[in-house]
């Protein structure tokens, strides 16, 4: 039945919006975390989405999928880390700074996150309104002929 | 004399199939608001419905039996062809042609119409049963 799918959709929908609250988490929570080499600075985390098919979703992921039919939700590809510079600051009192008195700081704007977080929040709301509407349009279907 | 559920329940009940599909098209659109090259679909009313009078027009459904053991197609028939992309309105630099407010006004207005299909196909049955009643 095609209404219970919108179940599936919001929740695959509030699923990947949760882990995209993780990673703005996770980035603000890092946005200070020094370190005295380039390799171990903290980067910062973005989630990648793609739209799920029909095909994917029952386990027969078909070579030949159809681009034409409906998608059946959105799911989390993967977590990437940012691959922008690091900003390394000059900071020769610091415990963490190196040889050269540099300190690396991680390349997490933080704006962007809080931009990023409202919109995931917003996103998620959405889903959960669009959730609500159909369990009322399918409580109205079961008073049929009442 | 018999009756017919088809002649009695009329478009109505192909009306509210038709509503259950398109939430789900919207939901869809609406889940992967932030999926980059996503394009936002949706499945254009009149097509079905002038593809569900040809149908009506014709006799029997669209497919021929040539066979006395095939089965005859039911149902309604939203296939590929009236699903179709949106328009954008405001091109995105991620190429995602989902605009959320208009998403959600459709999934509300596609909300509402379902509520009036489903008015209309409760009234047909109540119909039937006072008829059955004969009161």
């Amino acid at each position: 039945m095609s209404l219970a799918s919108v179940f599936n959709i919001a929740g695959s929908g509030m699923s990947a919006q949760t882990t995209r609250l993780n990673t703005v988490a996770s980035n603000i929570a890092n946005a200070e975390t020094v370190s005295s080499s380039i390799d171990q600075t903290y980067r910062a985390r973005h989630p990648v989405f793609a739209t799920m098919f029909q095909g994917a979703q029952s386990g027969g992921d078909s070579l030949f999928q159809n681009q034409d039919a409906g998608g059946q939700g959105v799911q989390v590809l993967g977590v990437v880390e940012d691959q922008s510079n690091l900003d390394a600051r000059y900071e020769p009192n610091h415990p963490a700074a190196d040889a050269k008195g540099y300190v690396y700081y991680p390349n997490v704007n933080v704006v962007e996150e809080m931009a990023d977080m409202i919109s995931a929040s917003r996103s998620f709301q959405t889903n959960a309104e669009m959730m609500n509407t159909a369990k009322t349009m399918m409580q109205k279907v079961l008073t049929l002929g009442q | 004399m018999s009756i017919s559920f088809d002649k009695a329940l009329g478009i109505h009940e192909q009306a509210l199939g038709f509503r259950a599909k398109r939430a789900e098209v919207l939901a869809n659109n609406i889940a992967n608001a932030d999926t980059p090259n996503y394009k936002a679909r949706d499945l254009d009313f009149s097509a079905v419905l002038a593809a569900q009078n040809e149908k009506t027009k014709s006799g029997s459904f669209a497919l021929n039996m040539t066979n006395s053991h095939h089965i005859e197609a039911e149902g309604l028939g939203s296939g590929d062809e009236s699903l179709l992309y949106r328009t954008p309105m405001q091109a995105s630099i991620d190429q995602n042609t989902v605009d959320a407010q208009l998403e959600q006004s459709a999934y509300a207005e596609n909300s509402v119409n379902f509520q009036a299909s489903f008015t209309l196909l409760n009234s047909k049955f109540k119909g039937l049963i006072s008829a059955l009643r004969g009161e």
